[in-house]
């Protein structure tokens, strides 16, 4: 499969904007698009991203949404910026990685699993076969219990994995889950074509 | 699994702890007779420790789970351990581990199923000179071959106590290639302190001051200021009158022989033929610092000569060169204790050893402050290297301006050089100081020499195009490895050993080294397996940076020197195996499904990638 590897600046570069604000793009420009996922995560580094609140108005004037959970858009179209939740557990969430790669211009890793593994990855310890059959199969009241084997059932990694293990990723936005302000900070960075950088009180969490 | 009952732990430990008082710096050397005892510290006995130290217990696991010699699980009742350096690999070791675990029928890093053996590896063990090498309950093994592997295991499946075994295994040579004023020339027990009695401490202070001896432990720190900023921390205490009750404030004489770096083997061979020379600088030092109290912090590897060292210490006391008295001299005792490692790289730190003696887990301290002013139990301590010892006690002997005289500017004296891998006559040469490496590759027979290994891994790496540099401060400092390499060798083979090396002895206590070298060692075993890309090349650079800028000490920011120099000077050899494309997954997608497949029976599309 072919990756694409430019990481030019976003096609609309904004004039730089106090905190808070976002200058909107002159006359209509065509929005940038962005699509985000969750795979093996909790979303909520999606609850965090709806945790910018009121500010949310000024984005979507900015910003169109692709495929997310918001949208309940089922394949991604071009779109300027992915924003991936979760590490990778599962052939399927590879399929969609892979589709966000190939279609998002840049590519974030956002929250500890996606950068990580984070807490699914603590099943990384325990032998796949071991945990399945203690689930489904010697656990009280399974009487003929079986791994279930339908084929739309994804089927599980030996073990989960930090999404850069499987694509290249521009950019990663730390936290569980990074602070609402810290997102919108990313964005407004990302979207006015600056190097996106958080500060240090951004970044720590105690 | 071996059960114990309580009571048989109780019978074992009292005697062990009769041999160690309650103080919890004896905490490891408590553990390790445990560890012989049992093959491993079972949990009941570490409630009972920690019960006699009257510490927490979490505080004994820590420091069981800490060094790698010691063990929460059984190990086999012979343990052997193969030496994993980089030297050992090309002297054939991964073929011969295989061969004796295919000969004792047990896997690699496991036990077997009658807990007789097991089979692991280690890291470095000091004997590059006379490998591949391994440790079979501590005691080095030299020379391996397929002949020996088959008398070992014969002799471990008819449960013959090491004791017992044939002691050709255990010969462990010096191999002294080359001599000067250290090796050389005889020295007589005792010399050194009548001259530093007869001349005075401070005196002595100014003979070292007037040599320039520098530190031989790798850092070259000036040794009669590190000396001079005890005394100093020494003067203000007193002068503040923040004394320990009595008056006289403790200090102490360290003598750092955790000669963890791979390739060098220096230390072994002082203090295997020149222990004298090694205590009697020690008791020098004792005499210009004023401390009563030494210690020989030895690696666990060098276990071996534990023995012959407590009796040459004791030949000293009879000699009236130790314990009180010294010489006679009413006010001048001083006596030296040995304490053993237990298989911990970062325990050559000076802080992490001073932790280490304290009975901790070798965890590097904040510094400032410095031992010198805040060591071993808070009290000014001088740490120095085996030779550093060595040296001081040549310069009491015959005086600064004599040792000045050899060696260069910035680098007096002569140096020791641990050389190993691909020469005729690997061992041990002692040069003046600004030897050029071309000299040193002709002297030992190296044979088309391609690059050097120049201090170990944390050291410099130099190519063929770089053999008229010099050995000095000035140019290519050193703590003594020199490790040769001929063309054939695939120096990122060498990388990815040491770096797997910092992985493993990484202490875990900073996030930028523990992390990182983890990292660094995915993304040369993803080179390794055929799937890097020329961003993985990127990416250690850049992780590279953050080894060397945000760690908490020198392992941390040495750890990417063998990465960042075979990518400066081998690029080909990482080149060679990159695929074309920009990015490569870190794995075999399709493979990490197998365990799935063959759980659901499924072959369907979806199932593969």
């Amino acid at each position: 499969m072919s990756e694409q590897s430019d990481r030019g600046p976003l096609p609309i570069p904004l004039p730089p904007v106090g905190e808070g604000e976002v200058v909107s793009p002159a006359g209509d420009a065509k929005k940038i698009r962005i699509a985000t996922c969750s795979l093996a995560g909790c979303f909520g580094c999606h609850m965090s991203l709806l945790d910018i609140d009121e500010r949310l108005f000024g984005l979507i004037k900015l910003v169109e949404f692709d495929r997310t959970p918001l949208t309940d858009i089922k394949h991604c179209g071009p779109c300027d910026v992915g924003i991936v939740e979760g590490g990778v557990c599962n052939a399927e969430n590879v399929h969609v990685l892979k589709e966000f790669r190939n279609t998002c211009k840049v590519l974030v890793a956002i929250g500890a699993c996606a950068i990580n593994g984070g807490v699914p990855a603590m099943r990384n310890n325990i032998d796949l076969w071991e945990c399945f059959q203690e689930v489904y199969q010697y656990e009280g009241g399974l009487d003929g219990g079986q791994v279930p084997n339908d084929p739309e059932l994804p089927l599980p990694f030996d073990k989960v994995h930090p999404i850069y293990e499987v694509v290249r990723v521009d950019y990663f936005l730390p936290g569980c889950p990074p602070s609402g302000d810290a997102i919108w900070k990313f964005l407004t960075d990302l979207l006015n074509g600056r190097e996106p950088k958080l500060d240090y009180e951004m970044l720590h969490f105690d | 699994m071996q059960q114990f009952e309580f009571s048989d732990i109780s019978r074992m430990l009292t005697p062990i702890f009769a041999r160690h008082d309650v103080d919890a710096s004896r905490l490891l050397q408590v553990l390790l007779e445990v560890q012989d005892a049992c093959h491993f510290i079972p949990s009941e006995a570490i409630d009972q420790i920690a019960a006699h130290f009257d510490v927490p217990r979490v505080n004994v696991e820590g420091v069981a789970g800490f060094y790698s010699f010691l063990s929460t699980r059984p190990v086999g009742e012979y343990r052997i351990l193969f030496s994993d350096n980089i030297t050992d690999q090309m002297l054939g070791k991964d073929e011969l581990m295989l061969y004796l675990c295919n000969k004792l029928w047990v896997e690699p890093g496991k036990v077997s199923e009658d807990g007789l053996v097991s089979v692991a590896s280690t890291s470095c063990t000091g004997l590059c000179d006379q490998g591949p090498a391994a440790l079979v309950n501590g005691w080095p093994l030299t020379n391996l071959d397929r002949n020996r592997l088959d008398l070992i295991a014969e002799l471990i499946r008819s449960r013959k106590p090491v004791a017992d075994w044939p002691p050709m295994l255990f010969e462990v040579a010096d191999n002294i290639r080359r001599s000067d004023v250290l090796l050389g020339q005889p020295f007589e027990p005792g010399a050194a302190m009548r001259a530093t009695l007869a001349r005075g401490a401070k005196e002595t202070l100014a003979e070292v001051d007037k040599s320039n001896l520098r530190g031989r432990g790798g850092a070259g720190f000036k040794t009669a200021s590190k000396w001079s900023f005890c005394h100093a921390a020494i003067v203000e205490e007193e002068g503040s009158m923040i004394c320990d009750v009595g008056g006289h404030p403790e200090r102490y004489i360290v003598c750092n022989a955790d000669e963890g770096e791979p390739g060098t083997f220096k230390d072994r061979v002082l203090l295997n033929s020149y222990a004298d020379l090694v205590f009697e600088g020690m008791t020098v030092g004792a005499r210009v610092v004023g401390a009563s109290k030494g210690f020989l912090y030895l690696r666990g590897e060098y276990r071996y000569l534990l023995k012959q060292l407590e009796s040459v210490l004791q030949k000293r006391r009879e000699a009236g060169l130790l314990g009180d008295a010294i010489l006679g001299r009413a006010d001048f005792s001083f006596d030296i204790e040995i304490h053993l490692g237990a298989g911990a790289y970062i325990c050559g730190e000076e802080s992490a050893l001073i932790e280490s003696l304290e009975g901790r887990r070798g965890r590097p301290r904040n510094r400032p402050p410095f031992p010198v002013t805040h060591g071993y139990k808070g009290r000014p301590t001088v740490v120095d290297n085996v030779e550093t010892f060595a040296c001081v006690a040549k310069i009491a002997e015959r005086g600064g301006a004599w040792f000045a005289a050899m060696g260069t500017a910035q680098s007096t004296g002569t140096k020791l050089l641990s050389i190993s891998g691909d020469c005729a006559t690997p061992g041990i040469y002692e040069y003046p100081f600004g030897v050029t490496v071309r000299q040193i590759l002709a002297d030992c027979g190296a044979r088309e020499p391609y690059a050097v290994q120049v201090s170990g891994p944390s050291g410099t790496l130099i190519s063929w195009k770089e053999f008229d540099r010099r050995i000095a401060f000035e140019d290519l400092p050193t703590a003594g490895a020199f490790m040769v390499f001929q063309r054939k060798r695939d120096m990122f083979q060498t990388a990815r050993n040491f770096v797997h090396f910092f992985a493993h002895e990484s202490c875990g206590f900073c996030t930028p080294c523990r992390v990182g070298t983890e990292l660094q060692k995915k993304i040369m075993d993803k080179i390794a397996s055929g799937h890097g890309t020329a961003s993985d090349l990127e990416e250690m650079k850049s992780l590279g940076h953050i080894l060397k800028t945000m760690s908490h000490c020198g392992l941390g920011s040495s750890a990417a020197n063998p990465v960042l120099d075979t990518l400066e000077k081998f690029p080909d050899v990482y080149v060679r195996k990159l695929k074309a494309l920009a990015f490569e997954p870190a794995f075999d997608l399709d493979g990490a499904l197998e365990t799935a497949r063959k759980m659901t029976g499924r072959d369907d599309d979806w199932a593969h990638l």
